[in-house]
């Protein structure tokens, strides 16, 4: 399977020069950018490890994608994202994820379903690879 | 100022009998509107032979104080300061039988937070008067601090993408078709397939709520688990709007609370539940972390006619107000009414932190939402994947964009259906980014985009054509002109 979280999930992987142009498209909008990876690519996953805070007052999408060629050295097998941050008021929050490293192979998630009372089921995902502790799940 | 336009001294005003609504102090044309006031701005269009300014000093009236005749009981109040006061008067720039009523509110006629409150005064009686032949409410001007009476959306744009997990693009739903007759396992099936094919919600239509071919609790049931499946197939959160609506509170309050029970991220109620009963379903949702996906069933009734009624931009900002997180708000291209300029007014009102008068899109007053959460707008009806340009240049990114037909009507299936609007739709915000000329570019940047995607090619292919080009009943008064310099 492919994880499609993020903005672009459903294109073709994006070369360096394609996130090199989405990223300059969030500089120029004032975001900060981020780089973000993780191992466990459940949905409610909010809180992947931080590659470095936030690059606030970079002017270059150039830096972004040097160091995001620095933490695939590093977590070239996890999932990497690349997230902006907008600090203006009544946004303060995310306005662009788009995941831009992956796996070679995604096992996906289980679906384990608990028969609670009448005919309601409690629904729990899981990550096939969350069986292994972290930082042994993807080779 | 004509002679008979001058306000009477009191020992006149408050004889006994009958007396023009402009001489009993409802028309000030020298009034300043206070910052705490309400405004109301009217379209009139008088009996034949009925003054303007007196059919406007009537709306006033009828909708704060006055009745058909004086009654020396004002006198025991601060008369004055309850009268609403129509303030302006003009002509409308296309129609000579219809005129704009400007009408101020004092602050303290209306309840802190309750829009039935509201529009019993506004939209009261009023709307039946003899006087007039037909009455518009256009617009209102809501003080902050009569904003700030009200919770505002349960969730608001921001944290919906926060709790979705989704952003930089509008999302995608689709409606389950037929609207009417699936079981509910077969209607999960539709949920799963188009949840799993890649849009982030799925929705039931205004008009199913529990039937004799599916009860509410099987639908919840069949969908939550189409819910789960697609979000182990594709390690997204997904939702499906469960519709609540049902015939008392009482009832709502039960589906809402087993949806939540089931995990549902969204339920959904209709328009035509009432004012009253929308705020306590935004009040529920803000208790209990739910989005409120509001359609606006019923609204056309009093909202199409350019004539009589309420402008949907008011109906938004009631519903702003009222606290819903989704409302229905046009598609320009789509099967359904819609002017370009008049729905982007709609769609700032349920956007942007504050409104500035922007005359060309029907928005008549500067609004300061006083940081109330932001509605996120919805685009339904008759659009399609060959349209992502148009959508994403007259809409924006914040945005659900539905295609119920365009999901469904796949020739490959529903599953496909989905993915052709996916891909599609991130193509365009893609290409956008990327600094292109997408709204020219548009069938390019598509076509290029279905080369490695043939849901999308077929679905280009197949609805190429549909377009709905009808002349709007609904079109601003005002068009902007090029200046010369």
């Amino acid at each position: 399977m492919r994880v499609t979280q993020g903005t672009f999930s459903f294109l073709p992987d994006f070369t360096d020069q394609q996130i090199h142009e989405q990223v300059q498209y969030c500089i120029d909008n004032d975001w900060a950018v981020s780089i973000e990876y993780t191992d466990d690519p459940h949905p409610r996953n909010t809180y992947w490890e931080m590659w470095g805070h936030p690059m606030f007052d970079n002017p270059d999408a150039a830096a972004v994608v040097y160091e995001l060629n620095e933490c695939r050295k590093v977590y070239g097998s996890y999932y990497i994202r690349i997230i902006a941050f907008d600090s203006s008021p009544g946004w303060e929050s995310i306005r662009l994820s788009f995941i831009v490293n992956r796996p070679s192979e995604e096992p996906g998630f289980k679906l384990s379903r608990t028969e609670v009372k009448g005919r309601n089921i409690q629904y729990s995902i899981t990550p096939y690879s969350s069986d292994k502790p972290q930082g042994s799940r993807y080779k | 100022m004509p002679d008979g336009d001058k306000k009477l001294d009191a020992k006149a005003r408050y004889s006994a009998g009958v007396l023009e609504y402009k001489k009993m102090g409802y028309w000030e044309p020298d009034y300043l509107p206070k910052d705490t006031d309400v405004i109301a701005l009217f379209r009139i269009t008088p009996q034949d032979g009925v003054d303007p300014v007196e059919a406007a000093a009537a709306v006033a009236g009828e909708s704060s104080t006055a009745t058909w005749t004086v009654v020396w009981t004002d006198r025991l109040t601060a008369c004055e300061k309850y009268r609403a006061k129509a303030y302006r008067v003009d002509p409308t720039p296309n129609n000579p039988k219809e005129y704009f009523a400007y009408i101020a509110y004092e602050l303290d006629l209306f309840e802190p937070g309750s829009i039935a409150n509201l529009t019993a005064s506004i939209i009261g009686n009023v709307f039946g008067f003899k006087p007039l032949k037909a009455l518009r409410l256009e617009d209102m001007r809501l003080p902050v601090a009569y904003v700030k009476t009200f919770q505002g959306p349960a969730t608001g744009i921001v944290v919906e993408r926060e709790r979705l997990n989704c952003y930089g693009r509008p999302l995608l739903g689709a409606t389950v078709k037929p609207k009417l007759g699936l079981s509910g396992r077969n209607y999960g099936r539709v949920v799963y397939e188009a949840l799993k094919g890649g849009l982030d919600f799925t929705k039931d239509d205004e008009n199913i709520n529990s039937q004799p071919f599916m009860h509410w609790r099987d639908r919840f049931l069949y969908c939550m688990e189409a819910v789960n499946r697609a979000s182990a197939a594709t390690g997204e959160v997904k939702g499906t709007y469960l519709n609540v609506t049902a015939g008392t509170m009482e009832e709502m309050y039960k589906r809402a609370e087993f949806a939540k029970e089931l995990g549902s991220v969204i339920i959904m109620i209709d328009l035509v539940i009432g004012y009253t009963a929308i705020q306590s379903m935004a009040k529920w949702a803000r208790d209990n972390d739910m989005i409120l996906h509001l359609h606006r069933a019923g609204h056309g009734t009093y909202t199409r006619q350019k004539t009589h009624g309420v402008s949907f931009r008011v109906i938004a900002k009631w519903m702003r107000l009222a606290g819903v997180d989704h409302i229905h708000a046009g598609t320009v291209v789509g099967k359904l009414e819609g002017d370009p300029a008049t729905t982007k007014g709609y769609y700032d009102i349920c956007r942007e932190e504050q409104n500035s008068v922007s005359l060309e899109t029907g928005v008549f007053f500067d609004q300061d939402w006083a940081s109330l959460n932001k509605v996120m707008p919805v685009a339904s009806g008759g659009i399609h994947a060959g349209q992502m340009h148009q959508l994403i240049h007259y809409l924006g990114e914040d945005v659900v964009l539905q295609f119920g037909g365009g999901t469904i009507g796949h020739p490959q299936g529903i599953a496909a259906g989905a993915t052709a609007n996916r891909v599609a739709l991130e193509a365009m915000v893609y290409a956008r980014n990327a600094g292109r000329d997408y709204l020219a570019e548009g069938p390019t940047i598509l076509a290029e985009a279905a080369k490695t995607c043939t849901p999308l090619r077929e679905a280009l292919d197949i609805w190429k054509d549909v377009t709905f080009d009808y002349a709007s009943t609904d079109a601003p008064d005002f068009v902007p002109t090029t200046s010369v310099s």
